[in-house]
């Protein structure tokens, strides 16, 4: 199993530490992970990805053309990023934003409604961790008892109190996720 | 098993430094290695094994601190990127001429110049064929891993010292800013007093005692004849080097046509084209050098004869690729060596490797 994946967005909306939650969840799997981010003076609320690789096996390229999977969280990631997905593999994205939605016929699309929810359950920073509940259930590549290891191993242990309510997310996520072709 | 981490490559550095019992770090903040002293900072070995971590006024003030520092045989380092690197070449050939050992890191971005400070392998040439001024070379090696970045450390420090001679790490902003699983190694104590008497006493400055005579340090010899004998040690060092620490990696060239010659995070990129290639039914396999300098030319020159040609992809404008061909040309046999790359901080892709394999060597 060898899962490339892609999370774009702005800068702030929590994109890295998405991919360092998952990656962190790879390796209690025992699995090979690679967090590749995109650097520089572009992060500061620009847009931000970050790929991420969870393999059985040695990693090769961090630098990637295509992928499995793309998360996209901004228009600007959309533009970009849609073309890039591997034929057959999945597109998700929040709608809040996003005006041209994906139009491709060759790819799984879902859609999470991040960032309404969010709002809803009165804590808009748990919105990235609705979005990483909906990939793990179109993608279940790492289970929710190695997330929560994960979130233990990349959260300092001051804010180790917030594991309940980003697990309670993850698990909003995996209910609130649709698909859309 | 050691402790398995998710760490960024600049971390790793720091963490690896304390770990393999580094005396001192000397440095000076740039884009994008600066995590490597922002870790020490935060890790504080001075609190716990008394290594050194000071931050200086500049890079030309860092590389003159280690000089000073491995002249009394301590186990000292200091990192930064390509412009900040470019300013430690005085020191680094004073270091080399004065015999010293010392470890030096890299983290390459894009030139000439202030560039960018997005990934780039463009200091090839500066690290492998001089740099700084006179017949010196430095002891050159390339991580491909964030494992790699942490196990190289160690190695650095172990050949620096055996060959009394200054070692680098040349990675890139890539590598320093990912991050992936690494096995952290078990605390080594740093040397005392007595070790590095044992070790480096008959050269370091540690203190004069009455029964032997002074140990001076100085890459300086107004006496000519002395200078040349002097490099004619360096010389002979050098060719021991070379017969001896050769270190590189091969991926699929049991039955290789064509071979990609690629280092560091290009040698990543390469192993991904190769699947792609694989799959096309092209038979491509990859060299990835360990050590820069010294070069595996050898191994190049042993594969040149069966096989129809050579690539060397580079995140440059086409430097190792001259290794290569002297490689070749000192084989005997004549085959085609071509180059591709992507320069100022951009990254080849997997894909653009296979076509450029394609239009420069299949179908040329």
């Amino acid at each position: 199993m060898t899962e490339e994946l892609i999370i774009a967005g702005f800068g702030g909306q929590g994109v890295l530490s998405m991919g360092k939650i998952l990656a962190y969840s790879g390796i209690m799997e025992n699995k090979e992970v690679t967090w590749f981010p995109s650097y520089g003076p572009e992060m500061r609320g620009g847009t931000a990805n970050v790929t991420v690789i969870v393999s059985d096996s040695r990693i090769s390229s961090p630098v990637l053309h295509e992928y499995d999977t793309a998360i996209i969280l901004n228009q600007q990631s959309m533009d970009k990023f849609e073309s890039k997905v591997k034929p057959g593999g999945i597109l998700i994205y929040d709608p809040n934003g996003i005006v041209h939605p994906p139009t491709r016929t060759d790819i799984n699309i879902y859609k999470v409604e991040g960032t309404v929810t969010a709002v809803e359950m009165g804590n808009p920073k748990v919105f990235n961790m609705i979005i990483v509940g909906g990939y793990l259930k179109v993608r279940p590549i790492v289970s929710l008892d190695n997330v929560e290891k994960g979130l233990e191993k990349s959260l300092p242990a001051r804010y180790h109190n917030l594991i309940p309510l980003n697990l309670e997310a993850i698990k909003t996520g995996q209910d609130i996720v649709e698909k859309v072709n | 098993m050691g402790e398995l981490r998710l760490m960024k490559g600049n971390e790793v550095l720091a963490e690896a430094a304390i770990r393999c019992g580094c005396d001192g770090y000397f440095g000076y903040p740039i884009t994008p290695q600066s995590e490597v002293m922002e870790t020490l900072m935060e890790l504080q070995p001075w609190e716990t094994t008394g290594m050194v971590v000071l931050q200086a006024e500049s890079e030309v003030a860092s590389i003159n601190m280690v000089y000073g520092a491995a002249a009394t045989g301590k186990k000292v380092m200091t990192s930064s990127s390509s412009p900040g690197v470019s300013l430690m070449m005085e020191g680094i050939s004073y270091i080399a001429g004065a015999e010293l050992p010392c470890l030096v890191v890299n983290v390459q971005r894009g030139g000439p110049g202030l560039g960018t400070i997005q990934p780039s392998q463009a200091d090839y040439n500066q690290a492998v064929k001089g740099g700084g001024h006179g017949d010196y070379r430095l002891i050159t090696l390339a991580p491909a891993s964030v494992q790699e970045m942490h196990d190289f450390v160690d190695l650095a420090f172990n050949l620096a010292f055996k060959y009394r001679n200054p070692a680098m790490i040349l990675t890139d902003g890539a590598l320093g800013q990912m991050m992936e699983k690494v096995e952290l190694a078990d605390f080594k104590p740093r040397w005392t007093r007595e070790e590095i008497q044992e070790i480096s006493g008959s050269w370091a400055t540690t203190g004069k005692t009455a029964s032997r005579e002074r140990n001076v340090v100085t890459s300086l010899e107004m006496d000519p004849g002395k200078m040349e004998q002097n490099n004619l040690r360096f010389q002979e060092k050098f060719k021991a080097i070379q017969e001896n620490e050769v270190r590189y990696e091969t991926f699929m060239c049991e039955d290789a046509e064509y071979v990609l010659v690629a280092f560091g995070t290009s040698s990543r990129i390469c192993q991904k084209a190769i699947e792609l290639g694989r799959a096309k039914g092209i038979k491509v396999g990859l060299l990835r050098p360990i050590t820069l300098w010294p070069f595996p030319s050898e191994v190049i020159a042993s594969m040149t004869c069966r096989v129809k040609g050579f690539l060397s992809v580079e995140m440059s404008a086409g430097q190792m690729v001259d290794d290569v061909k002297l490689a070749v040309f000192n084989s005997g046999c004549t085959v085609p060596v071509e180059y591709f790359g992507r320069m100022g901080g951009i990254l080849p892709s997997p894909n653009e490797v296979i076509e450029a394999l394609e239009s420069k060597l299949i179908n040329r």
